[in-house]
């Protein structure tokens, strides 16, 4: 139960406002979601470097040297950019899921939020306007970002119960609703080797899909299933390297508003959300459908609809 | 002309000003200011005065309506004029879900497109959208009138009861126990009627009347699925 | 010398019992589910087994006729202005006109105005004789949105948005063609005689997220005068609860399994939802954890029968109870002097159930106009004022036994447990003991 917010720009010029865009937007759907909050943030790409996000409860002391420390262990030049209980840790591209089992040993508090070329997550307990203070999103630039403001309906309000859940490289899904079957696709998931770190029935939505892509599918063709496979409530907001997508359960309870113009995409769970976005009286402004898997990329900017 | 501006008034104090209206006012013309998409904007008016909302509004604007019009120079979020008793709301774009839902009487009209369950378990009320309807309104519609001059989405009418639906292009699917049926002299009157007060450019003649099979009035094995 | 050899004797199964072997030829030969009234008849864990901790030595008595035991309560003082004032903390249910008669509806105002308590309505409106005979009114607003109206949501003391039921929850209402005469069917815009289906799902708002903007809506056209409960179905009551507070809710109703309604299928009546002993120490829990317990308050219904009931309800977190079905028996309903009425329906006093038929002998459960009015609006609400009396006075008189001078001063620790099941769903030790099932830093 939530407040979602997504934002994709076409127009590049927009792009050193996207942190302050996305957080002005995120923290009007405050009310939806009191418990916590996140954002994905897609940013600069580096030739043949990667990004992992991680998160601390003791920043200070999980942080410091850290850089060295995994540099030393992976034999590579490493990068750390903190901010508050986030880090961003810059690596060459092959070296992640390396890097990610070293992080395990030389600093077991730090736990991994996102990976990626341009995903950086970041994500805390508390109000929207809080979490994107302390992280000054509001400072970012970016192609696109995603976020969300938790009202936790059944698993613990915890920093790894907040939403975006990053599902694989770059890609990350929030979601408002309730999803009735995840239990068993846990158990499911599991089997097939695919593990989850909460109770959090989004995460399962996100595993779901991060299975269904290791297993060859594209990004819409695992929305697709997802139709099929996931039962319950709900509106997903999925976000990948260079594209944004949106899909409703088929009966579409969950609010959700879309507008486009020339320079961007943007998905607010109210229109609300949208009135601050720069042109927004003449956007084209609707619902997506029930059942129907919407996507835009950075090479296809107008939206590819397919119903499901 | 009386002006509230939601970037200075507190939506309690915008809404009890409009509450203290009564019947007899003279104060009868009032103009919301910044309404950003706020929720419950005008909500549970009883006097016949006309509020003018200049923009766009969140959930159930002008909800629970009686005697007042209220006009919407924008879109509408979800539940607008949700159980409307009399009185005329107008929406200058489009509404989304759950338009008119549970409405007991009065007029709706949508000048742009309506979202899905537009006229949901409505129990009396008018509503005529110029642009098209969404998946599953007049999902159990009890009485009144939905007149749709552009297309209907997936399960119209489904579980209907006695509401009455025009549409005037395709209908993507039928609900359960909804058909289509015989337009007769009366219907084409009603229609006429509606269209004219709702400002729709649309002939009678071009709608196709769809209601209740009254199949499901009375439970039988053999419509439990 | 074979007619001499003992023989087995006749052994009905346990799992193809009487009743279940009738159920299925009933299914076989109608091919639809059953549909009745009432609550849960399967045997559940309940109030009757949890006993009270009076005072002996180390806790002092109250005296029962001098020494004052407060039974007063205050419901809504979360946000509204003019919170309930209740002298008992016992209220009637919400019980539709449609489901119940007129003069029924009548009574229940009638004896709750008597004893200074609220009553509350159903899903079918608002009518004159209960608004007019109830000095505190509690106007249920339901997913069917039958006779919804401003003019009553303002004249109600409180809104009770209803999410869920224990008797179903999940499930939505029915009404079927019997009962629905003119008026009923007026009331509904419905056509008269017709079966009606109330949808399980509010038509305007899905979700907790989307509930707390119904609530503004709500308060909004009623001035913020009147507080706004959320009536849940007992299923998972610690998220349930959770949820309504967040949504903004004054008070949460929290209904257990137990709980009765006017007609649904029999098999969501049995099967569904968790007994109230189960449910009320997860909502307290819920509203504890939030640290709202008493300031959202807790009312708490489904099975409620004795005085010993409430003071235990009470003991666990609730901050007042709900009764339905035991109204109905105070008004008369199943009452032994029918039987021969209902034996002529194929039943017997105690087991009559099929309060949608509208055959109701004590002519609570109708619309038929003969059976209605044997029912006297006035006798039965002094019946019922009695009834809510008792009530109090047992509570009173086990409280006063605690050595407490207000009955919400109970606490689970004046509780002990009988059995090991009531024990672990009650979180109440076993008595003699200090222990529960799955108390924390213990083993089973």
């Amino acid at each position: 139960m939530c407040g979602i917010v997504g934002l994709f720009l076409k127009d590049p010029a927009l792009e050193p406002e996207l942190g302050a865009l996305l957080t002005r937007m995120l923290v009007t759907m405050s009310d939806r979601g009191p418990d916590s909050a996140g954002l994905a943030i897609y940013g600069a790409e580096a030739p043949g470097l990667a990004k992992l996000t991680v998160q601390s409860d003791t920043p200070e002391a999980t942080f410091a040297g850290l850089d060295t420390d995994l540099g030393a262990a992976l034999g590579v030049p490493v990068t750390l950019r903190a901010r508050s209980t986030h880090a961003v840790l810059n690596l060459p591209e092959g070296q992640l899921d390396t890097a990610r089992a070293a992080l395990a040993t030389l600093r077991p508090a730090a736990r991994v939020m996102g990976r990626g070329r341009t995903i950086e997550i970041y994500k805390e307990v508390g109000l929207p306007r809080d979490v994107a203070a302390r992280f000054d999103i509001a400072s970012m630039s970016g192609t696109h970002g995603i976020g969300h403001t938790r009202m936790a309906t059944e698993s613990a309000v915890t920093t790894l119960g907040a939403h975006p859940f990053n599902t694989g490289p770059d890609q990350c899904l929030v979601h408002n609703g309730s999803l009735s079957n995840h239990n068993s696709l846990r158990r499911k998931l599991r089997h097939h080797g695919i593990l989850t770190e909460t109770e959090n029935d989004t995460e399962v939505g996100a595993a779901y899909l991060t299975w269904r892509m290791q297993t060859g599918a594209t990004l819409g063709a695992a929305l697709t299933t997802a139709l099929r496979d996931l039962d319950g409530f709900f509106t997903f907001v999925v976000g990948t390297r260079d594209g944004f997508g949106v899909v409703r359960d088929p009966i579409a309870c969950k609010p959700a508003v879309m507008a486009e113009t020339d320079q961007y995409v943007a998905f607010g769970s109210e229109y609300r959300a949208l009135v601050d976005l720069p042109g927004i009286q003449t956007a084209r402004v609707w619902e997506p459908e029930p059942a129907t898997v919407y996507f835009w990329t950075r090479d296809t900017p107008s939206p590819a609809q397919k119903a499901a | 002309m009386q002006t509230l501006d939601l970037a200075q008034t507190p939506l309690r104090e915008l809404n009890a000003a409009l509450h203290a209206q009564a019947s007899q006012t003279n104060q009868t013309a009032w103009q919301v200011l910044n309404p950003q998409g706020a929720h419950a904007i005008a909500c549970g008016l009883d006097a016949p005065i006309e509020v003018t909302v200049k923009g766009s509004t969140g959930y159930y604007c002008a909800g629970m309506n009686k005697h007042a019009t209220v006009h919407i120079e924008g879109s509408a979020g979800p539940g607008v004029a949700e159980n409307m008793m009399s009185g005329t709301v107008v929406i200058e774009g489009d509404a989304s879900q759950y338009a008119g839902a549970t409405g007991h009487g009065g007029l709706l009209v949508i000048k742009g497109n309506a979202s899905s369950r537009c006229g949901i378990s409505m129990k009396g009320i008018d509503i005529v959208v110029h642009g098209n309807v969404g998946h599953m309104s007049a999902f159990m519609a009890q009485s009144g009138t939905l007149v749709v001059c552009g297309d209907a989405g997936e399960a119209l009418g489904d579980s209907l009861y006695e509401a009455r639906l025009f549409v005037r292009g395709s209908v993507k699917s039928l609900g359960a126990d909804c058909v289509a049926k015989e337009m007769r002299p009366e219907h084409l009157t009603l229609l006429a009627n509606l269209l004219a007060r709702a400002g729709a450019d649309a002939r009678p003649e071009e709608f196709t009347r769809y209601g209740s099979a009254r199949k499901l009035y009375h439970f039988d094995i053999d419509n439990a699925y | 010398m074979k007619d001499d050899i003992p023989r087995t004797a006749p052994i009905k199964s346990a799992t193809f019992t009487d009743p279940v072997n009738a159920e299925i030829r009933r299914a076989a030969a109608t091919g639809i589910y059953d549909i009745r009234g009432g609550g849960a008849k399967r045997r559940v864990p309940n109030f009757d087994d949890l006993l009270v901790l009076g005072a002996s030595m180390s806790r002092y008595p109250l005296e029962g006729y001098r020494e004052r035991c407060d039974t007063s309560v205050t419901l809504g003082t979360r946000y509204a202005q003019n919170p309930i004032q209740l002298d008992i903390p016992i209220t009637i249910a919400g019980m539709s006109f449609g489901a119940l008669s007129g003069p029924a509806k009548e009574a229940l105002g009638r004896g709750a105005t008597l004893a200074g308590t609220s009553t509350t309505t159903g899903d079918g409106g608002m009518t004159e004789e209960e608004r007019g005979h109830s000095e505190k009114l509690v106007y249920q607003y339901l997913p069917s949105r039958y006779g919804m109206n401003p003019d009553d949501l303002r004249r109600a003391d409180a809104i009770e948005i209803v999410v869920g039921q224990g008797a179903k929850p999940g499930g939505g209402g029915m009404l079927l063609g019997q009962k629905i005469t003119e008026r009923v069917a007026g009331m509904r815009n419905l056509p008269a005689g017709i079966d009606q289906r109330s949808s399980c799902r509010h038509p305007d708002w899905t979700g907790p997220d989307d509930l707390e903007i119904k609530i503004l809506e709500l308060r909004e056209i009623t001035g913020w005068r009147v507080p706004i409960y959320v009536k849940v179905g007992g299923a998972r009551p610690y998220f349930d609860t959770t949820l309504a507070v967040k949504a903004g809710a004054d008070v949460v109703v929290l209904d257990g399994m137990q709980g009765g309604t006017a007609a649904t299928q029999d098999v969501f009546i049995e099967h569904v939802g968790q007994p109230l002993l189960a449910c009320i120490p997860e909502a307290v829990r819920a509203l504890q954890d939030l640290g709202v317990h008493r300031e959202v308050q807790l009312v708490v219904s489904g099975g409620i029968r004795t005085g010993a009931d409430v003071a235990k309800a009470l003991a666990l977190g609730a901050d007042a109870t709900a009764i339905g079905t035991a109204a109905l028996i105070a008004l008369g309903d199943n009452d032994p002097k029918y039987e021969a009425e209902y034996a002529a329906l194929g039943t017997t006093a105690g087991a009559y159930d099929d309060w949608h038929e509208g055959r109701d002998p004590a002519g609570i459960t109708t619309q038929d106009p003969g059976l209605a009015a044997r029912l006297d609006p006035v006798e039965g609400g002094r019946r019922l004022r009695n009834y809510l009396k008792v009530l109090t006075l047992e509570a009173q008189t086990i409280a006063r036994a605690c050595g407490k001078n207000h009955v919400l001063n109970l606490e689970p620790e004046d509780l002990c447990a009988l059995t090991l099941e009531a024990a672990a769903m009650a979180k109440i030790p076993l008595a003699g003991t200090d222990w529960y099932p799955g108390k924390p830093g213990t083993t089973y």
